[in-house]
């Protein structure tokens, strides 16, 4: 079968997928829901329910598609979005916005969100700029970078809560990951920049294919290498950054939703980024729905399900060997 | 461009990696048509010359014209519309089609959201069938053996549709039928296409059988260049490669065949 026919198959059953678990999701929870609904109701459909389940699928989709660009950028397909220490930058920022107590809202966003976005814009930059010699990023520096700034970064977060320790509940909740806080605020601000992201590095999608092939070949080809390596990295970190300052950092999401994907179609970009997009969204929902649904009403932070689930599964294709992980 | 004139002008080109000088001082021509060999010992500067022609190194001095233009002023994406590159080794581990992997090699041609041509199609059949890879469109390229993704890169690198092929020890992981095939496509080429061919030779003889001119490197400098049985001669070869060698005559074509020795009792 064709890779494009494959695909077209793949993203109407997760289309589907998508629209199944989406009304589960909004039927369920600790109020229960029955026709015709009054005004609590509502409320709890659209304002909460609504933006949860969306959030959640923007979240899923950008870690996937962020997944997706670091693992070309690498040429590792284990590569996480996390893998440049956006997250603990992201932590230290939300740290210091519940520590500090300022409450500043910014196009509807708390102070929490806002601090922990620029706090991942940093770390990353921090690492991006250690990571360079000249014009051309060195990825294994980068990487080496990436270990480093993330360890301080989380070293300046603990110590901070270590004196603050009575904060330390609201902090961890976020820190697992998880979108109890999920608004209508949070899509508005997620939706522009994953949609502006995704649709650049689809356009990206041939160049990333030649990346693949590794720098010197694609070089051979005609391709800048340099400059697009510097692209992936901008694009990847600024969608890591707005799904992180939202949901707090969620594992492995990245990884799976375009492993899966790559197994069943391939590895040619321009149909798995718009497939992985959508396999992301649906995992994360999945996950969310579980992590508010099974030990309802305590909610489970769905960072930690997606570990849970996430952390054998990479195990599993770690011991399947290496010819088989691609 | 007049196809007569040399596709490839090098002058007092030097590379250095810091300090160490790899290359110094070259000045040659490759002819349009033909094969023309680089030859020389390990760390001789053959790949960095390769290299330097490619755009994946800039010269630290000196001058490349190719096709008449000054090669530090063509686009990365021109050049690879007239020059193919194939590597010594080359592995992905990601799945991609052999016929996907081929389809790159149309990469300076396409835009950003077209889709690929019928002309496209086209251009990448003709390369497959040319490196006999046509039969193996779509297997998957983490599964072929050695030869045959050697021989797939040069399809690659022939749906770019070059006027010269750069060519880094082309049959260094080859046997010896595939070895031969892989020349007879490249003088078929030569032929049919009035393409040129730039390539490093380990094996002396194949180099002595194909070549029409060899640039002879030592220690990143020339040596001598010329025809083989000028370059390959006894003392030549026994300074560069610091053996002892005995030139023969290879009994079809005339052309020298040399046996090594071990240069003992110096």
């Amino acid at each position: 079968m064709k890779t494009r026919t494959k695909c077209r198959l793949l993203m109407a059953g997760l289309i589907l997928g998508i629209g199944l678990t989406g009304v589960v999701a909004l039927s369920l929870g600790p109020v229960q829901l029955r026709l015709p609904l009054d005004a609590f109701q509502t409320k709890i459909l659209f304002d909460l329910r609504l933006p949860r389940i969306l959030l959640a699928l923007m979240v899923g989709a950008a870690l996937a598609v962020a997944g997706v660009l670091f693992q070309g950028l690498f040429r590792n397909p284990l590569a996480d979005p996390y893998i440049l220490g956006t997250s603990s930058g992201a932590a230290l920022g939300a740290t210091i916005a519940v520590l500090s107590g300022v409450n500043y809202q910014f196009l509807g966003l708390s102070t929490r969100p806002l601090l922990a976005f620029i706090g991942a814009l940093l770390a990353t930059a921090l690492v991006y700029a250690l990571g360079r010699m000249g014009k051309r990023p060195v990825l294994t520096v980068m990487l080496l970078a990436g270990i480093a700034v993330g360890a301080f970064f989380s070293a300046v977060t603990s110590l901070l809560l270590f004196f603050r320790q009575e904060e330390l509940g609201k902090i961890m909740f976020w820190m697992m990951g998880g979108f109890a806080y999920a608004r209508w605020a949070e899509v508005r601000i997620v939706l522009p920049y994953l949609g502006g992201t995704f649709l650049y590095s689809w356009s990206l999608a041939r160049q990333l294919n030649l990346l693949l092939l590794g720098e010197e070949k694609a070089h051979q080809l005609g391709l800048a290498v340099g400059d697009l390596q510097r692209r992936i990295v901008i694009t990847a970190s600024v969608l890591v950054a707005a799904a992180v300052s939202v949901s707090g950092a969620i594992g492995f999401i990245g990884m799976m939703a375009p492993h899966i994907v790559r197994l069943l179609i391939g590895p040619d970009h321009r149909y798995l980024l718009p497939a992985s997009a959508l396999a992301g969204g649906l995992l994360l929902l999945v996950a969310d729905t579980l992590a508010r649904t099974l030990l309802s009403p305590v909610e489970l932070p769905v960072g930690v399900l997606t570990s849970f689930i996430g952390g054998p599964f990479f195990l599993y294709l770690l011991h399947k060997g290496r010819s088989a992980l691609y | 461009m007049k196809a007569a004139g040399p596709i490839l002008v090098v002058e007092d080109l030097s590379f250095s990696f810091g300090k160490r000088p790899v290359l110094a001082g070259l000045n040659f021509t490759v002819p349009t048509g033909g094969i023309t060999g680089i030859i020389g010992p390990n760390g001789s500067g053959k790949t960095t010359l390769l290299k330097c022609l490619n755009k994946t190194l800039t010269p630290t001095g000196g001058r490349v014209t190719f096709m008449g233009q000054d090669l530090s002023r063509i686009k990365l994406r021109t050049l690879a519309r007239l020059m193919g590159v194939v590597p010594q080794q080359w592995t992905t581990p990601f799945a991609f089609t052999v016929r996907e992997v081929v389809m790159m090699g149309r990469f300076p041609y396409l835009r950003r959201w077209a889709g690929e041509s019928e002309a496209d199609r086209a251009v990448v059949r003709e390369a497959m069938q040319a490196t006999n890879t046509w039969a193996l469109a779509d297997r998957l390229i983490t599964e072929l053996s050695g030869g045959e993704r050697q021989r797939v890169l040069i399809a690659q690198a022939l749906a770019q549709t070059p006027r010269l092929l750069l060519l880094d020890e082309p049959t260094s992981h080859l046997d010896v039928n595939q070895t031969l095939e892989i020349c007879a496509l490249l003088e078929r080429l030569i032929r049919t296409k009035g393409l040129t061919v730039l390539a490093v030779f380990h094996d002396l003889n194949l180099a002595a059988r194909y070549c029409q001119q060899l640039i002879m490197l030592k220690e990143g400098y020339i040596y001598a260049q010329g025809a083989p049985e000028e370059v390959l001669s006894g003392p030549n070869v026994d300074a560069v490669f610091g053996v002892k060698t005995v030139v023969g005559a290879e009994p079809f074509t005339g052309r020298p065949y040399l046996y090594f020795f071990l240069n003992q009792g110096q």
